[in-house]
């Protein structure tokens, strides 16, 4: 049916497509219909009837099936048998910028303009503009290191907020009972958040893979209950106040001193993120995850272990969330189990999502767009997460590599080596 | 004796309605092996579409039997209606892409479906019309049993039955059983699978709006967000009992309903649902493929 | 003897899949396992190669010139790193990995790079690193598809993709290796060159070779000794004479009512 359509000329495929999204959008119409248009206040005993709303439906789902439909079929049809004149002129305007991005003169000088926006950016932007910032770079953190476990190790982690929640009391608690300072806290949260996270990794190495999403869906949602529950421990619901800011001994920092000063170490701390997933990832250890994604038995049996494997991403997953939720303590002075819900799990997993797993560039990119847009676009705001789940499911259906897609990497063989590997042959099998 | 009981019937009842639910998990992880984490929010569509319906109905001076009856018809057909389209536009194109692909979206569903409640609702709770009318002969027990809880339990024990002989007896049941057992062998033997998988996923969500209306009746309040964690509950009993399988799902559901209960009763209602998740992770570990799965047996 | 399997068997819940099955492998021989389908050929290497852990039955193996040792449940990746490598029947490469990056994870039970060594980079492993990925070369130039390395796998053509099998499978140094239909789906100029490989591996680099294969031309002309199996059971065994000779056989291939 499809296949036909698009042999079809223009105008009778287009007709047939508004005849088919005229039908989903009164399908649409019906099915939304108590929910949209009827508003049952059953506390005031009064109904709403908003006639309006039908419109918006039937407008909204006639464009959107539209759509929907245009690039369905030509996702089913393939990318290159419809690339057209507008995305040949993207494709060789992106060999371009990626030809010079190559260039070193222009790599250095994209990386000094972009060091200079860092650095300029809580002085031009403002405390306002810094704090919605290093909200931001915090949830690149998360991106980046849940991304460690889903995109590098193929597992999908729905608690991962928990690691971020402990490390957040770590520093919080061991502040509060020892006095413990914001930069030692750093790799104890790290340290909580990686062994937690190797800890629920242990009794479900045997389970089917999509078991691991509810287990760890469990474990966060047990995380978070006891930390409501646990008053004696942990204050409850109130949460705790008065967390310190991170100082430096003997200075005296104002409050707009301190919020560039945490926007700075955020930025260390992305950076630092950045390198070390980035060097594990062209590592023995990256390599050991691709493959365990891509088919774990292919992978088991050329001689990788699996469990260590699985336990190693887990684990190198969990610290960035545990390290993050240090600063996050830090940064707001005060914390409660309510800032740890699943909900927040699935906006990290969105960020991963959205941006391209297991692709650096991409969850960076993720992270920034679905935290900064909805600051911005306040009017967007209540539509917030609305808008996520959209965007899942239409990533899932039409990229489910991300907007920014990970390329292998490709390595040089010179030719001199080429033709010592040509005369020996493999060095291991003969002896 | 008597507080025994009462914390038996709860967790019955509680049961009974997990059961509801992990009936639709268990039957569409059975055929397309993909958890549905939009399940309670198909739950929880059925229990608003039957508020929204109760409240017309009621201004137009229907009587309570009349209002549940109808409410609670409605309501299964909506939900069957979405549990439908959500397949068509959120799974059915990823069906064969990657496992992680179609969890993701199911996840992207679940969290658009709640919303799209919220937003065009509203986030408070509201109190849901008693359409349960009550039982004399309920009173004359020594421990207590609600007239909810008594048609909560029927209507399990009616619903469950029904589709164990749908699925045993029926020609839709029998294509089920092919489908899940080997796609590719069901749709060369006739069978066509898409029409099943959609089926599955118009029986459960029916199922699920049915538990919806029963467990709102018996709380007395719904809001847009009652889909997540009974949903999450559900999954959590279908797991345990096995999942794909349907004895299992129900014993599962038991299971964890008592545990809840007796849980909350003797030790401590705080931790209710840390009793649930940790009876999960506890059974995964020393039987991962639960009570009455069949152990997995992944080909080479 | 490199392989020697005693009384393997195999249940899957009421099937008996491989049955009280007696082989062995002596160093640098080609044997060959044949059989119909169904017949648990495959479920037979997933035994002997830890996939599947067996009901009953020894599997003992060998490296030339050391001691026997007993690899009977071992986790897969252990008995590989014993020096048993294989293949798929029905290929299983990381395909969205690059062909070089495939034969690397078969170098991996080889290496000993950390995670620490991976984020600090010492000296040790960027040396390994850099060894990787010339032995990785030098395996994919020996199975003759090393133009491809940067390829990602999946966009390979099917005959390269089962070279990409075995050039991975002999990345693990192994001594006996094992491949499931290494011939399935190849043209008989692609078989050609795959015989001559497989008698190269066997003379240049001292392997014993233990293949599954339906193509009674490759495994007559390659093999020096032939088992078979129907319906779980060894039913022959012998040199490639004997077995095209045996009734058995032939009943076994050809059904019931030629058996005359
Ligand atoms: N994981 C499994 N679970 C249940 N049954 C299995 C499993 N693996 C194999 N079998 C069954 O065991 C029997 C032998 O299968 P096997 O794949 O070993 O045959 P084979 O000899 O390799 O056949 P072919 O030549 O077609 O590859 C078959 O009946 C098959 O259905
Ligand atoms: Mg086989």
């Amino acid at each position: 049916m499809s296949s036909q359509a698009t042999t079809q000329p223009q105008p009778r495929r287009y007709l047939a497509y508004a005849r088919r999204s005229l039908l989903v959008s009164i399908w649409f119409a019906i099915l939304t219909f108590p929910i949209i248009v009827i508003r049952a206040n059953t506390i005031t005993g009064t109904i709403t009837w908003r006639w309006h709303n039908i419109g918006w439906i039937v407008g909204g789902t006639f464009v959107g099936s539209w759509i929907w439909r245009y690039f369905l079929e030509r996702k089913r049809a393939g990318a290159a048998a419809t690339m057209g004149p507008l995305r040949q002129r993207l494709a060789a305007s992106r060999a371009i910028v990626a030809q010079a991005v190559r260039r070193p003169a222009v790599a250095r000088g994209g990386i000094a303009a972009l060091l200079l926006l860092v650095v300029a950016f809580p002085f031009v932007g403002g405390m306002y503009q810094t704090n919605i910032m290093t909200t931001a770079l915090l949830y690149v953190v998360l991106g980046l290191g849940l991304n460690i476990i889903i995109g590098l190790g193929g597992m999908l982690h729905i608690g991962y907020i928990a690691f971020y929640a402990l490390g957040a009391y770590s520093y919080a608690l061991l502040n509060f009972h020892f006095g413990l300072n914001f930069w030692l806290a750093l790799p104890v949260g790290a340290l909580v958040g990686g062994l937690f996270s190797l800890a629920i990794g242990i009794p479900v190495l045997r389970l089917r893979g999509d078991y691991l999403a509810i287990v760890t869906l469990a474990f966060a949602e047990i995380t978070r209950l006891v930390l409501e529950n646990w008053s004696s421990l942990t204050f409850g619901t109130a949460g705790i106040r008065n967390i310190p800011r991170p100082a430096i001994a003997g200075i005296r920092l104002t409050l707009p001193q301190t919020t560039t000063f945490v926007y700075f170490i955020m930025i260390l701390m992305v950076a630092l993120t950045i390198f070390v997933v980035n060097r594990l990832e062209n590592s023995r250890i990256g390599r050991q995850f691709v493959a365990m994604k891509e088919d774990f038995i292919a992978c088991q049996a050329m001689g990788v272990n699996i469990a260590r494997t699985k336990l190693a991403a887990l684990g190198l997953g969990g610290m960035w969330a545990g390290l993050a939720g240090v600063v996050f303590a830090a940064r707001t002075t005060f914390i409660n189990p309510a800032s740890f819900t699943v909900w927040e799990s699935i906006i990290v997993l969105c960020t991963v999502v959205l941006g391209g797993m297991g692709s650096i560039p991409g969850v960076i990119t993720g992270a920034l767009v679905l935290i900064l847009v909805p600051e911005y676009l306040r009017a967007f705001a209540q539509f917030r997460m609305l808008l996520f789940g959209a965007v899942l499911v239409t990533m899932m259906v039409f990229r489910p590599g991300g907007l920014i897609q990970k390329r292998r990497r490709a390595y040089t063989i010179s030719a001199q080596e080429k033709q010592v590997a040509g005369e020996i042959g493999d060095p291991g099998i003969q002896g | 004796m008597n507080y025994f009981l009462g914390l038996f019937v709860s967790g019955l009842t509680r049961g009974s309605i997990y059961a509801l639910l992990a009936l639709g998990y268990t039957m569409v992880y059975g055929i397309i092996e993909l958890i549905n984490f939009a399940h309670g929010e198909i739950y929880m569509i059925g229990a608003f579409t039957a508020l929204i319906l109760a409240s017309v109905l009621s201004i137009a001076g229907l009587d309570a039997i009349s209002i549940l009856v109808i409410a609670s018809l409605v309501a299964m057909i909506y939900s069957a209606a979405y549990g439908f389209t959500m397949e068509k536009i959120a799974y059915k194109p990823v069906r064969n892409s990657q496992r992680l692909s179609a969890l993701i979206s199911a996840i992207g569903m679940s969290l658009f479906l709640q919303n799209y409640v919220r937003l065009a609702q509203t986030s408070n709770f509201l109190p849901f019309p008693t359409l349960i009318p009550r039982f004399g002969f309920l009173q004359q027990l020594t421990f207590q049993v609600t007239s909810a809880q008594f048609v909560i339990f029927v209507t399990t024990t009616v619903v469950m039955i029904l589709l164990t002989l749908l699925i045993k007896f029926t020609r839709i049941g029998k294509s089920m059983r092919a489908a899940s057992q080997d796609k590719t062998m069901a749709m060369l033997l006739g069978v066509n699978v898409n029409r099943v998988i959609a089926l599955t996923f118009i029986i459960g969500s029916a199922t699920a709006a049915l538990g919806g209306v029963l467990i709102s009746s018996f709380t007395g309040q719904i809001n847009f967000y009652i889909g997540f964690m009974a949903g999450i509950k559900a999954f959590v009993a279908a797991v345990l009992g096995g999942i794909g399988s349907i004895p299992g799902a129900v014993l599962g559901s038991f299971v964890l309903g008592w545990t809840e209960s007796f849980g909350a009763g003797y030790i401590s209602s705080d931790y209710e649902d840390v009793f649930a998740f940790a009876i999960l992770v506890l059974i995964l570990i020393f039987k991962p493929s639960g009570l009455l799965g069949r152990p997995e047996n992944k080909k080479v | 003897m490199v392989l020697d399997v005693r009384g393997l068997t195999m249940d899957f819940g009421g099937l008996r899949a491989v049955d009280h099955v007696d082989l062995q492998v002596n160093e640098g021989e080609i044997v060959a396992l044949i059989g119909p389908n169904g017949a648990g050929k495959t479920t037979f290497f997933n035994c002997v190669t830890g996939m599947y852990v067996p009901t009953a039955g020894t599997v003992t193996i060998a490296r030339p010139g050391t001691d026997a040792r007993q690899i009977t449940r071992m986790r897969p990746h252990l008995i590989t790193a014993q020096g048993l490598a294989r293949t798929f029947q029905n290929i299983r490469l990381f395909s969205e990995m690059t062909v070089l990056e495939n034969v690397m994870i078969g170098r991996d039970c080889r290496l000993s790079a950390g995670i620490l060594g991976a984020i600090v980079r010492n000296r040790k492993t960027v040396a390994e690193e850099k060894q990787v990925v010339l032995d990785s070369y030098a395996m994919l130039e020996m199975v003759g598809i090393g133009r491809w390395a940067n390829e990602t796998a999946k966009n390979l053509p099917y005959g390269a993709q089962r070279r990409l099998e075995i050039a991975r499978a002999l990345a693990t140094e192994p001594f006996l290796l094992l491949l499931d239909e290494p011939a399935a789906g190849m043209n008989p100029q692609e078989t050609r060159d795959l015989v001559a490989l497989i008698r190269r591996l066997r003379t240049d680099h001292h392997l014993s070779i233990f293949l599954i294969e339906h193509d009674m031309s490759l495994v007559m002309t390659l093999s020096e000794r032939i088992y078979v199996m129907d319906y779980g059971k060894l039913i022959a065994v012998g040199d490639p004479g004997e077995v095209r000779r045996d009734p058995s056989v032939i009943k076994a291939y050809l059904g019931e009512d030629v058996s005359a």
